[in-house]
């Protein structure tokens, strides 16, 4: 499965809740405000790092990341280009933690 | 032609009330099941909060949708869980649940199923799609 969330950890529950659900062989992609999740040194950095440590895939979409100006992204975290972005939809179902 | 039906998973994940999300989740609910797909849902996060019971919205001016909710089984929507985790994070428990509709012979109340994350995660994993309110 494919997690996809696209909110600001800061603001809304969505990571929080996607992680609980997550399993075995799941990517979670960070999207629009959701890329604010992969930031490091926030008070909600562990969401991701945790998620990281239990040996999530974990990627955030690198043309949300740029438009943000996004840089200091926690180690681990794949940036993704909209290309990765439609090879990963190829491969997993879709769970769009909106 | 016969095909196994295509799981379907709708998430209901926002409060009652304050935007039209779950009156919205439960129009598609009753329109997937009419289709015959092989339906579950799932209330989570602030979405418990749509199955409270008392809730009254007469004073707002809007019908509300506890009718829908009490009908869900008469509309084959059958499989209907709650995150236990959501109602533990509001002081909620399964008490405080409406019934989704009546058993036919007994006339029991039913209630939604209360799960724990791991149980709704392996259902998760195994949807064709999920739609999410």
């Amino acid at each position: 499965m494919l997690h996809m969330v696209n909110k600001s950890p800061f603001s809304n529950c969505a990571l929080e809740s996607c992680l609980r659900f997550v399993g075995d062989g799941d990517v979670l992609l960070l999207i629009e405000d959701g890329v604010y999740a992969a930031t490091a040194g926030t008070v909600k950095s562990d969401l991701v790092e945790s998620a990281l440590r239990n040996k999530l895939a974990v990627y955030a979409l690198q043309a949300d990341v740029e438009a943000r100006g996004l840089d200091k992204m926690i180690e681990g975290v794949q940036l993704a280009s909209y290309d990765d972005f439609v090879a990963l939809l190829e491969v997993h179902n879709c769970h769009s933690w909106l | 032609m016969s095909e196994t039906p295509r799981k379907v998973m709708i998430t209901v994940r926002k409060a009652p009330h304050g935007s039209i999300y779950v009156h919205e989740a439960i129009e598609v609910m009753f329109i997937v099941a009419s289709y015959g797909m092989e339906l579950s849902v799932v209330f989570m996060d602030d979405g418990v909060m749509a199955l409270k019971s008392g809730q009254n919205t007469s004073k707002l001016g809007i019908k509300g949708f506890m009718a829908s909710i009490g009908a869900l089984v008469d509309f084959e929507v059958e499989k209907v869980y709650v995150d236990r985790q959501s109602l533990l994070d509001r002081n909620m428990s399964e008490a405080d649940l409406v019934s989704i509709g009546e058993d036919e012979d007994t006339e029991e109340p039913i209630r939604p199923r209360v799960l724990d994350s791991r149980e709704i995660a392996e259902m998760m994993a195994d949807q064709h799609s999920i739609m999410s309110f």
